[in-house]
């Protein structure tokens, strides 16, 4: 975690700042401490907990509630030491805070499937230490021994059946000394963490239709905005002309802003129908003719590069020329991939001329008081941001373009203004999964031993543009997530990495690159297991790394070799998920496995493949190890999430451009599963948490393993191997060529 | 112009122009917020109500078409309606966002077919999208609802 943290934290913001909207920031770190103050008749030991003196409990959530289920399984760990009911707590989204920061990414900010990993014990000891000031207080009163005290349900009890409520001590408790030495129950001691029959605190609100999404939230005196931004990536509004927009009913001003045009009116739905009248000239930009033969054809001569190199051991290269093996080789193409949670981007800013208040769905609500100081005038500390529920995330709503936007709007027709994108303009102002170029080579000796692996990767730097304090030596650590570790044992190994800058915004999308790169690890290995006619769960498990090995870059991940993890769920799995069972022509079952973010999983897959290449994924089988499980039934659900999202991408997903625009618009033309395609059974199996084994992150790592195990079932199922995704018919009938089939050269 | 429907059990009279989507006047002249934008083309279901008992789209229909007629969205749904109960049973939300759609869907479906067969809930539902992937959850609690129908 160094790597990423400690030096990148002020970059980091100058950095993003820049991206999100070409501003210069002054800001930096760390933060004037805007730690959630006592209000009213309440009281805060410390920045996580508020207890009313009325008994009522808050507990401060600093993560992102974007579905993952952080609103839960946050407020669980603080009241496990705090020794209340999480079933009677009030929870509220955290402001900018330097307390609240993510130490595993350096920033207020939620991604990486960091949020429990993060907390596991910070949180916890935030509880019990607030629970410890409670019970000091009371035992100060009753001048009684803190060791007599017992704290249970929001209350004290000491010696002589004294009780004292949580409210009756909180103001004494907030004066008291901050205890220095916090120990924590023992795992096994844990009464609601861990608790399968929990359920998650925001579900009435969701399931009651009054949860408050961005798109939701409504201030007295708000205007409604609607946009039109430049369909190419990189242009500008040249000039416009608003004559017939402006006279339409409601409107009530027509806005230039830093990136586009704003009309703004008494109700969202007239400002669009204006905004669908304005008549924009574009100065197009530099990528203006950008187009998918550019892009893939950069990419490939890009791949043409040596590269940097991430990790090496003996002569790979070397290995390869070397007489009396086997050469096998295959290049993987990956495509560029829209994030479209379902609810669109969207802010209510109201700027005045001394503060503003920002209410947003973001993932980065640490970074909005700066990016809206530079884009207003305002200082940082004159920003107060306020956290809605998100209506989806998986990293678009790390960037912070479109709270600048509402902001500038907002400043420009001094008025609060929400503005809301449609559909269109999500899908086409997107930051991109990067596509990329994988080149893989193998050399096999005479006796089937694993002589040399070859990996060349060529995409995008996502870092580069958002981070680039973080890239190294040419290496972007996101860019080698799922390769950087990995797993086999060839007795030489060569990995390299090219980045190249396509034209299109790339972006950190729900798993980043363990997405492109599970694939090419586990589709290749699969490649090789048949090409040797051995079974690819043996073959795997035969030939993973046992000794440990620490990687060059381990950022999120268990920065250690993880053989003997893997080599268990790769057991499991078979007897979980029937593996080898004989399946009817057209079926087949096909694996993977992955260490990320610190949990290691294995996936088997069932698919069934049509005569006319139609992909149907019956059936998904996991063992998984994440350690211990903070809210099990939802750890489930994000497993169940990733099966899902992954097969969205690898089934249906491509971002393609045309004349530097993308041309996806909408749901028809980038489609996703739909109920009917969604698998009919995804059986995950847990392995037991190891002694002090901390938690792993459970987020993202299922969206790549499962990618890679649909493309291995189809293998399975048909003779074929599918290098370029999506697997669509076309796709697959393209690899059915014979001129596609992996054919070794001999040295 | 004045438009009067029946909104969850209520007259309502609203005075905009008759081609705003049904989904606008909701969410922004009446405050219900709960039914949701996804997509604007009917292709996501997140604006999904109840037009005299049946499903459709608010984003594709205009304000004019529903005026007399009754209109129920997720807030008119009673919180102990199979549906809700259902829903938080499996606890099926995760960003939640589709979910009023997807339950409003959902609910005119049980209201005429007491016993779905997994085909016909994955036909019902297959037009409501759901991003976070909660389709086998969605698929339980369709089954559950319906048995308490």
């Amino acid at each position: 975690m160094e790597q990423i943290t400690k030096p990148a934290r002020r970059d980091f913001l100058k950095a993003s700042a820049a991206v999100g909207g070409g501003l210069t920031l002054g800001m930096y770190l760390p933060l004037g401490s805007k730690v959630a103050e006592a209000q009213g008749a309440t009281h805060s030991p410390n920045a996580w907990v508020k207890i009313g003196t009325d008994n009522a409990i808050t507990i401060m959530c600093a993560r992102s509630e974007m579905g993952q289920d952080v609103y839960t399984s946050m407020t669980l760990l603080v009241a496990e030491e705090l020794e209340v009911d999480v079933n009677k707590v009030k929870v509220e989204f955290a402001p900018p805070a330097e307390v609240y920061i993510n130490s595993l990414l350096g920033g207020q900010l939620t991604g990486g499937s960091t949020a429990v990993r993060d907390a596991w014990e910070k949180l916890r000891k935030a509880g019990a230490s607030a629970r410890m000031m409670l019970v000091g207080a009371a035992a100060k009163q009753w001048g009684a021994d803190p060791a007599q005290c017992k704290a249970a349900g929001g209350a004290i009890t000491g010696p002589g059946g004294k009780r004292l409520t949580y409210g009756q001590v909180a103001e004494a408790a907030a004066k008291m000394e901050v205890p220095k030495d916090v120990p924590l129950k023992p795992v096994a001691e844990f009464k609601q963490v861990g608790n399968k029959a929990q359920k998650r605190l925001d579900t009435p609100a969701k399931v009651a239709g009054t949860a408050t999404f961005g798109i939701d939230v409504k201030v007295p005196g708000m205007l409604y905005a609607a946009v039109a931004m430049p369909p190419m990536m990189g242009g500008k509004v040249a000039s416009y002309d608003d004559t017939r927009a402006k006279n339409l009913p409601g409107v009530k001003a027509v806005v230039q802003y830093s990136r586009g045009v704003a009309v703004v009116a008494d109700s969202y739905w007239q400002a669009k129908k204006a905004k669908d009248l304005l008549e924009i000239t574009w100065d197009e930009g530099p990528n203006a003719n950008n187009d998918m033969r550019k892009v893939w054809g950069g990419l490939r001569e890009a791949s043409n590069q040596a590269g940097a190199v991430f990790r090496e051991g003996g002569d790979a290269d070397g290995a390869l020329r070397q007489s009396g093996v086997k050469v096998y080789e295959a290049a993987y193409e990956l495509p560029f991939l829209s994030h479209s949670p379902l609810e669109p981007m969207n802010t209510v800013a109201d700027v005045r001329a001394d503060k503003a208040v920002i209410i947003t769905p973001t993932q980065f609500q640490q970074l909005v008081p700066f990016v809206v100081a530079g884009a207003t005038g305002l200082k940082p500390e004159q920003v107060e941001v306020v956290t809605t529920f998100l209506g989806g995330g998986f990293g678009r709503r790390v960037e912070v373009d479109y709270t600048i936007d509402a902001a500038e709007i907002s400043k420009a027709v001094g008025a609060p203004v929400k503005m809301l994108w449609s559909r269109e303009d999500d899908m086409t102002h997107d930051s991109y999964r990067p596509g990329g170029i994988y080149k893989v080579q193998a050399a096999i000796g005479s006796k089937g031993e694993l002589v040399a692996y070859r990996y060349h990767g060529t995409s995008p730097s996502i870092s580069s543009r958002l981070f680039p304090s973080i890239v190294k030596d040419g290496i972007d650590p996101f860019a080698v997530e799922a390769i950087d570790n990995f797993p086999y044992k060839f007795a030489n190994h060569k990995l390299t990495y090219q980045m190249h800058d396509s034209g299109i915004t790339p972006g950190y999308w729900r798993g980043v690159s363990h997405n492109l790169n599970c694939y090419v690890v586990e589709g290749f290995m699969d490649e090789l297991a048949n090409a040797m006619g051995k079974d690819p769960i043996d073959f795997r498990i035969a030939n993973l790394q046992m000794e440990a090995e620490k990687h060059a870059w381990s950022g999120l991940s268990a920065g250690t070799s993880v053989g003997p993890r893997l080599k268990k769920v790769l057991e499991e799995v078979k007897g979980k998920a029937g593996w080898g069972a004989k399946m009817p022509e057209g079926r087949g079952q096909g694996v993977a496995c992955m260490e990320g973010y610190n949990t290691v999983m294995s996936c088997v897959v069932e698919v069934t493949v049509s005569k006319n290449y139609d992909v149907s994924v019956d059936k998904v089988t996991y063992v998984v190890d994440a350690g211990p499980l903070i809210h099990p039934d939802q750890a489930l659900a994000q497993i169940e999430s990733c099966t899902i999202f992954g097969q969205s991408a690898c089934m249906f997903g491509e971002i393609t451009v045309k004349n530097g625009g993308v041309e996806q618009t909408n749901f028809d033309m980038y489609r996703l599963v739909r109920n009917n395609e969604a698998p009919r059974s995804i059986n995950v199996n847990w392995l037991p948490a190891a002694k002090d084994q901390p938690p792993g992150g459970l987020g993202e790592p299922a969206t790549a393993v499962v990618q890679a195990a649909i493309g291995n079932a189809i293998f399975a199922a048909t003779g074929i191997r599918v290098r370029r995704m999506p697997f669509s018919p076309e796709n697959i009938k393209a690899a059915a060529d014979p001129r596609m089939t992996m054919k070794p050269k001999s040295v | 112009m004045l438009i009067s429907f029946n909104l969850n059990g209520k007259a309502e009279s609203v005075d905009v122009a008759p081609d705003t989507p049904l989904l606008w006047v909701l969410r922004d002249t009446l405050g219900k917020t709960g039914t949701k934008f996804g997509c604007g083309k009917a292709l996501c279901g997140a604006c999904t109500v109840h037009f005299n008992g049946n499903a459709v789209r608010s984003c594709q229909t205009p304000i004019g078409s529903v005026a007399g007629q009754r209109i129920t969205t997720i807030e008119g749904l009673a919180a102990n309606h199979p549906v809700k109960k259902a829903w938080t049973a499996v606890d099926v939300p995760q960003c939640g966002y589709c979910q009023p759609g997807q339950m409003m869907q959902a609910a005119a479906l049980i209201a005429q077919n007491k016993r779905p067969s997994d085909a016909d809930i994955d036909g019902w539902m297959a037009g409501n999208l759901c991003r976070c992937g909660t389709y086998v959850r969605i698929r339980a609690a369709v089954k559950e609802a319906a048995k308490m129908a």
